[in-house]
């Protein structure tokens, strides 16, 4: 099992928002979480990643047989999680080019491998610009700066491209997206599948699951998986909407 | 001469004020009537009002009284030994070739003459020797524009200045190589080093300055420069200043600029280290149609102190200014920043613009930043802006998201908070080389070591960062 969440609560301010939460991922598969506002799917993508102020006040995160909980999130990224930020930060100053050539040869480094050769970094970022169709400007410029909404959660992927994951996890990812932009982002996204990688989807919307076909589909709902089936359960959600699923849930 | 015989126990302005008194002939010896006349007022008003404390309002964030209590070492003539300079000293930019000129303890040194021609005829020197060479252009800018109202430091200075350098760019000469005036203090002894600089550029003139104040040891000093810069019609002015000296050193920097005309400068002050720094710079813009860029970098740690007086005086129509100051405060470090902008009653289509950024690494590190604009004409452009922040921790998260580092990170955002500042070095081996300080810098390995502050380590070899932020 690549990913193994046991009976996890998080806190953030001494508020749970994750209560005693179970979810497995094994290597090929992907889940999509979906569920209303507010109900703890980015704090789980936050307490998987290791974002600071998410408190952990009980169960394990298992990740390749370690539970990576007090781990640092430079040390879970070096291990081989990604996340797409639902908002990409902007960095003034810090290049592109020279922020994923640093974070590539620290994952290297972590891995006991040599920093990557000028040359085949830069015929990597050529190869992964065209799979998430970037421009090549915007790897000039600093990370994010001044990129339109599109733009930034396109970069998202072109990151995890360069990174080569085996977890990632996509936080909304296909919000203030337009059709073409999620079709771009959802080929990436499949180009990248293998069965040596898994994928975790978190979206309100059926929309993106059109595109990136899940194995599974989870719904969080106060801070649990309260239901889990096929990609059916998306259309279902859709069709009925999260009112249904609260009576459903509470009956 | 007896040159111990009134430092040992007085503060400095009661040693200053018997040494004129006693060595007043001495003091004045090679001087013109002009600049004797100038030193006898200067000593007059010092007398009177002394050096200022921090109940003066301009020094209010910076404790004076430490330096000025304290006891020094004043030399009123170069040091009998022939220490070479340029022995001691290298300054190997690897791909920059410079005109240097050196100095030891406040006084001209090195085997070269006290004043000389370059090939394109700039002339640079001692100014006591160029005091008597070039009478005429000395008399007509020596002591005009260096305001001693109120600042005993620019009285002490007039008074008492026995060397520092001389530089004239005659009219539409360009300089073929960067000048770099380096400094070095140097001294078993506590000393108080009194440098007077007259730089002179002619009309058409173009010249690219880089001075370097040095300590190479780590006993205390207090050096006070004062700097008159007088830039003519259409003329073109770089200067970058280097600070790098131990933490024991205090530096009183005072930097007075006149423009004409469609004249434009550029100066970048950067500050590495040094225990305690005062920078005034005063920029005055007489001629219409000129342009002023005031750039500065500080990077200060431990219990440095930077202080940064910067004034911009729009005197006349049409002219631009251009002011930012950017510093990363460590541990307990403090800063001040003071930017003044004057625009007066006629001057009109003036647009200024101030920044001054900063980044407080620690709770216990403090920057007091005060802009201050006063502003007598109705069409004109003025902005300002501060900030004071902490590491932006959105960003940590991203970037160590990737796998970097939080140390990595850390230095990533220093970085690139600085760049703003290195990417306006327009000359390019200079640019790589400040970058390269900064981030040793950053890293706290830069050392206010045995060599030129460019020059740590050995020729060309190459800095390893783990983080490779170079352009591909």
């Amino acid at each position: 099992m690549l990913l193994n969440i046991k009976n996890l609560t998080v806190a953030i301010e001494g508020k749970e928002i994750i209560k005693n939460l179970n979810f497995q991922v094994n290597k090929g598969e992907v889940h999509a979480i979906m569920g209303p506002n507010g109900t703890g799917k980015s704090t789980l993508a936050a307490a998987i990643t290791g974002r600071e102020g998410y408190e952990i006040t009980g169960g394990e995160i298992w990740f390749k047989d370690k539970n990576i909980v007090d781990m640092d999130a430079d040390e879970r990224a070096n291990l081989g999680i990604f996340l797409s930020f639902q908002y990409p930060v902007e960095i003034p100053g810090v290049s592109m080019t020279n922020f994923m050539r640093t974070a590539i040869n620290a994952q290297r480094e972590y891995r006991n491998l040599p920093p990557m050769s000028a040359a085949e970094f830069l015929k990597q970022m050529e190869e992964k610009k065209k799979l998430v169709d970037i421009h090549s400007k915007l790897t000039n410029r600093s990370v994010n700066e001044g990129f339109s909404g599109g733009e930034k959660k396109k970069n998202e992927i072109f990151q995890m491209a360069l990174l080569d994951p085996t977890l990632a996890i996509l936080d909304e990812t296909d919000s203030g997206l337009d059709i073409d932009a999620l079709r771009t982002v959802a080929n990436g996204v499949n180009a990248l599948r293998s069965d040596e990688n898994a994928f975790v989807i978190i979206t309100h919307y059926q929309r993106l699951l059109e595109y990136i076909v899940p194995d599974f589909v989870h719904v969080m709902y106060d801070g649990k998986i309260v239901k889990s089936g096929n990609k059916n359960l998306a259309l279902e959600l859709e069709e009925k909407g999260y009112e249904w699923l609260k009576e459903h849930t509470l009956a | 001469m007896e040159k111990d015989t009134l430092q040992q126990t007085l503060p400095l302005d009661d040693m200053l004020i018997g040494q004129y008194r006693q060595y007043k002939d001495l003091i004045s010896k090679n001087d013109t009537p002009h600049v004797r006349q100038l030193r006898q007022n200067a000593f007059k008003k010092f007398e009177k009002e002394r050096f200022p404390t921090s109940n003066d309002e301009q020094w209010r964030h910076t404790d004076v009284e430490a330096l000025t209590g304290d006891s020094y070492i004043n030399e009123l003539q170069p040091p009998d030994s022939e220490k070479n300079i340029e022995e001691m000293f290298r300054c190997d930019v690897h791909n920059f070739d410079t005109e240097s000129y050196s100095m030891l303890n406040g006084w001209h040194s090195g085997n070269g003459e006290s004043l000389k021609t370059l090939p394109e005829g700039i002339v640079i020197g001692s100014i006591r020797a160029a005091m008597g060479a070039y009478p005429e252009i000395f008399e007509k800018h020596y002591g005009q524009i260096a305001e001693s109202e109120g600042n005993g430091f620019i009285q002490i200075n007039t008074a008492m200045m026995q060397d520092g350098v001389f530089i004239w760019v005659p009219d539409g000469v360009k300089s073929a190589k960067t000048l770099q005036i380096i400094k070095i203090i140097n001294k078993e002894e506590q000393l108080f080093v009194q440098s007077r600089n007259l730089i002179v550029l002619g009309k058409n003139s173009e010249l690219s300055l880089m001075h370097c104040d040095d300590s190479v040891d780590q006993h205390a000093s207090l050096v006070n420069t004062v700097t008159e810069i007088f830039v003519d019609e259409a003329a073109h002015l770089e200067m970058y200043k280097l600070q790098n000296l131990n933490d024991q050193s205090a530096l009183i920097n005072s930097t007075f600029v006149r423009q004409l005309a469609n004249s434009t400068i550029k100066t970048n002050t950067l500050t590495f280290n040094c225990g305690l720094i005062r920078n005034n710079i005063h920029v005055r813009l007489d001629g219409q149609g000129s342009h002023a860029d005031v750039l500065g970098l500080y990077l200060m740690d431990k219990e440095q102190h930077i202080d940064n007086q910067i004034r911009i005086d729009h005197n006349v129509a049409n002219c631009t200014s251009n002011e930012l100051f950017k510093g990363i405060l460590d541990e307990a470090a403090s800063a001040v920043f003071n930017g003044y902008i004057y625009v007066a009653r006629d001057a009109q289509k003036t647009n200024a613009y101030q920044n001054n950024n900063n980044i407080l690494l620690t709770p216990t590190a403090t920057i007091n930043t005060m802009p201050f604009l006063e502003i007598y004409a109705d069409d004109v452009k003025c902005s300002h802006g501060a900030t004071v922040g902490q590491l932006d921790q959105e960003a940590m998260f991203y970037i160590r998201s990737r796998g970097i580092s939080a140390a990595n990170a850390r230095l990533l955002l220093m970085y690139a908070f600085a760049a703003d500042i290195i990417n306006q070095i327009s000359i390019e081996p200079l640019r790589q080389r400040i970058d390269d300080m900064v981030k040793k810098r950053l890293r706290g390995e830069l050392s206010v070591c045995e060599k030129c502050v460019l020059h740590c380590g050995a020729p060309e070899k190459e800095y390893h960062f783990d983080i490779d932020l170079s352009q591909l």
